[in-house]
C-alpha cells in the first residue's frame, strides 16, 4: 500500500513494474475484485471519455447559460490550417480538453478526473497522444490508472475539491495526474513520472476557483485547456530529466496548506476573483434573471 | 484514508457539470432515498455553504432530486429532474441556508409521507465522494460506498453482541463501524458498513432481536 508519491515510486522501483501497476494491485487488494474487473471498468471509464472528446470536437456544444460551448472546434479548425504557433500535439490535446468541459458544461455525460471541473486535463492529454504514440487499448487504460494513483495520493493528502481547497485542488491536481500519466506512456521512469507531477502542480499553486455566476464554465474549460498544456510541458521537462528542487510529496502539502488559508471568497463560492468582477455579475444577473441591485 | 478507490479519482460517471455540486448531490439524495425506502410525498432541502451559493449554476437542485427519485449520477434523467418529481407527486421544497458548517458543501434532506419521516446531513467531499454525517439527530459517518446496516435499538448492554453474533453466523465481514445514541439508555442507532451484500434473511434475524427497534440497509 502507498500513502505518498515517495512509497508509491519506492514501490514501482522495488517490483521494477509501473506506476500503473501498483495502482491495479492496490485496487485489488482493497476491494477482493479481480483484476478483469477493475481493468474493464476503467475501460468504461475510458469510452465515456473518448465519446465526450469526440462529441466536443465535432458537435455545437452549447450550455444552458450560453456561456461556453464550440471552442473545441474553433481549435480543431485553426488546426486543419496548418498555421498554429504551439504545434499541432499540444493544440490538439487543449482542443480536447476544452471538448470535454464543454460537454460537461452542457450536462453532457463525462468521466470526473479527478472532478467534473477538472475533467478535460487527462482525456485530453491521452486522446492527443493516442494519435502521436498509436499506443495499446492496455496501454490508455493503464494511463488512467497512472493518473489515478498520483490523484488518490493527493485527494487523500491534500484535496480534489475546489470548495475546500480551490481550482489548484482540481485543475492543479489533474494536471499533475496528466504530467505523471504522460511521463509514464511515453516510456519515462515512475520517478520521472513523480517530477512531472511536482513540477506541473508548483506550477498550478495558488490557483483560485472564482467560477462566474457560479457555473463549472468560465474559467473552468480554459482552465482545464492550460492544465493540459502545462502537463504536457511538465512531461517533456521531466523526460528531459529535469527535476524538481522541492519533492513532490512537499508540493502535494503546499497546495494543501495554500488552500487552507485561501479565502472562502474564492473557494468555489462564487463571490471573489472572476466571479465578482462587473461583467461576471451582469451574466450572472441574466443568466439567474435576476436584478442587478438585488445582488 | 478517505479516498479508497482509484476509481474515486478517475470517476464517476455522470452528468455534469460538479462532481461534487452534481453528482454529489446526487448520491446524497439517493442515500436519503435508500434509507426513507420509497418515493417520499415531499422532500424538504435545506443548501449550507457552498451548495446555497452555487446551487442553481451547478444543478445541485436538479441533482439531489434525481437522486431523491432513485436516479444513479450518469442517469441523463436528472437533468429533467424538478418536473419529474412534480410528475411523480413529490413535494419538492428548497432552502438556502446561512448558518456556518464544518463542510462547505453540506445538503440537509428531510423526506417523508404520512407514516414516516428521516432527516439527514450529507456532505460531497471532492470528486463526487459523499458522507452522510447526521441521520434523525444521530452523529454518524456514512459513505454510501459499501452495503451498510443501520440499526436503531435500545441503549443497553448485549446489543453490540446480538447483531456482531448474527453477521458473524452469516459470515459477514465488518468494514466500519459505529454506535452512537442521544441519551444514555435512551434510543441508540449502530451503523455497520460491510463488504458483501446484506442477505433478507439476516435483516430478519436482527430485526428479531429482543433490544433492535428497526433494521434499514443500504445497498451499493
Amino acid at each position: 500500500m502507498f500513502r505518498n508519491v515517495a512509497e508509491l515510486v519506492e514501490l514501482a522501483e522495488a517490483k521494477e513494474c509501473k506506476i500503473s501497476d501498483i495502482m491495479i494491485e492496490q485496487e485489488m487488494e482493497f476491494t477482493g475484485r479481480t483484476r478483469e474487473e477493475i481493468l474493464s471498468q476503467m475501460d468504461r471509464n475510458l469510452k465515456v471519455m473518448e465519446e465526450a472528446v469526440e462529441r466536443g470536437i465535432t458537435e455545437d456544444v452549447k450550455s444552458h447559460s450560453g456561456l461556453t460551448g464550440g471552442d473545441a472546434i474553433l481549435l480543431q479548425n485553426y488546426l486543419k490550417s496548418g498555421k498554429s504557433l504551439s504545434g499541432e500535439f499540444m493544440l490538439d490535446a487543449v482542443s480536447k480538453a476544452i471538448a470535454t468541459n464543454e460537454v460537461n458544461a452542457a450536462m453532457g455525460t463525462i468521466c470526473a478526473t479527478p472532478t467534473a471541473g477538472s475533467a478535460g486535463v487527462v482525456p485530453g492529454t491521452l486522446f492527443a497522444l493516442k494519435d502521436k504514440l498509436n499506443p495499446t487499448r492496455e496501454q490508455m487504460v493503464a494511463f488512467l490508472f497512472a493518473s489515478g494513483a498520483f490523484g488518490f495520493v493527493v485527494a487523500n493528502n491534500a484535496s480534489i475539491s475546489g470548495a475546500a481547497g480551490g481550482c489548484q485542488a482540481e485543475v492543479g491536481s489533474a494536471t499533475g495526474m496528466a504530467a505523471a500519466a504522460i511521463v509514464e506512456l511515453a516510456g519515462g521512469t515512475p520517478s520521472q513520472s513523480a517530477e512531472a507531477m511536482a513540477i506541473a502542480l508548483k506550477n498550478m499553486l495558488g490557483l483560485v476557483c472564482d467560477p462566474v455566476a457560479g457555473l463549472v464554465e468560465v474559467p473552468c474549460v480554459k482552465r482545464n485547456a492550460m492544465g493540459a498544456s502545462n502537463a504536457i510541458v511538465a512531461a517533456d521537462m521531466a523526460l528531459a530529466g529535469i527535476k524538481s528542487r522541492i519533492p513532490c510529496d512537499e508540493v502535494i502539502d503546499a497546495m494543501y496548506r495554500i488552500g487552507q488559508s485561501m479565502p472562502t471568497a474564492l473557494k468555489e463560492t462564487a463571490q471573489g476573483g472572476l466571479a465578482a468582477t462587473p461583467t461576471a455579475r451582469e451574466l450572472e444577473a441574466k443568466i439567474f434573471g435576476i436584478a442587478l441591485d438585488k445582488k | 484514508m478517505k479516498f479508497k478507490s482509484v476509481f474515486d479519482i478517475i470517476g464517476p460517471v455522470m452528468i455534469g457539470p460538479s462532481s461534487s455540486h452534481t453528482a454529489g448531490a446526487a448520491r446524497i439524495g439517493r442515500v436519503a432515498r435508500d434509507l426513507f425506502g420509497r418515493k417520499p410525498d415531499y422532500a424538504h432541502i435545506s443548501f449550507y455553504g457552498s451548495f446555497a451559493k452555487t446551487y442553481r449554476g451547478h444543478g445541485t437542485d436538479v441533482a439531489i432530486v434525481g437522486g431523491i427519485l432513485d436516479f444513479d449520477t450518469f442517469d441523463t434523467r436528472i437533468v429533467d429532474a424538478l418536473s419529474l418529481a412534480k410528475e411523480q407527486g413529490v413535494e419538492i421544497k428548497i432552502t438556502e441556508e446561512d448558518a456556518l458548517t464544518e463542510h462547505p458543501n453540506t445538503a440537509k434532506i428531510i423526506l417523508g409521507d404520512e407514516n414516516d419521516k428521516i432527516e439527514l446531513v450529507g456532505i460531497s467531499i471532492g470528486g463526487g465522494k459523499i458522507e452522510i454525517v447526521e441521520l434523525n439527530g444521530f452523529e454518524l459517518k456514512l459513505s454510501g460506498n459499501h452495503p451498510a446496516l443501520l440499526i436503531v435499538h435500545n441503549d443497553r448492554y448485549g446489543a453490540i453482541a446480538g447483531v456482531a453474533n448474527i453477521l458473524a453466523k452469516h459470515q459477514i465481514n465488518i468494514g466500519h463501524m459505529r454506535v452512537s445514541r442521544k441519551e444514555k439508555g435512551q434510543e441508540a442507532l449502530m451503523i455497520i458498513e460491510v463488504d458483501q451484500n446484506i442477505d433478507p434473511v439476516l435483516i430478519e434475524e436482527i430485526e428479531s432481536l429482543p433490544i433492535v427497534q428497526q433494521v434499514v440497509k443500504i445497498n451499493e
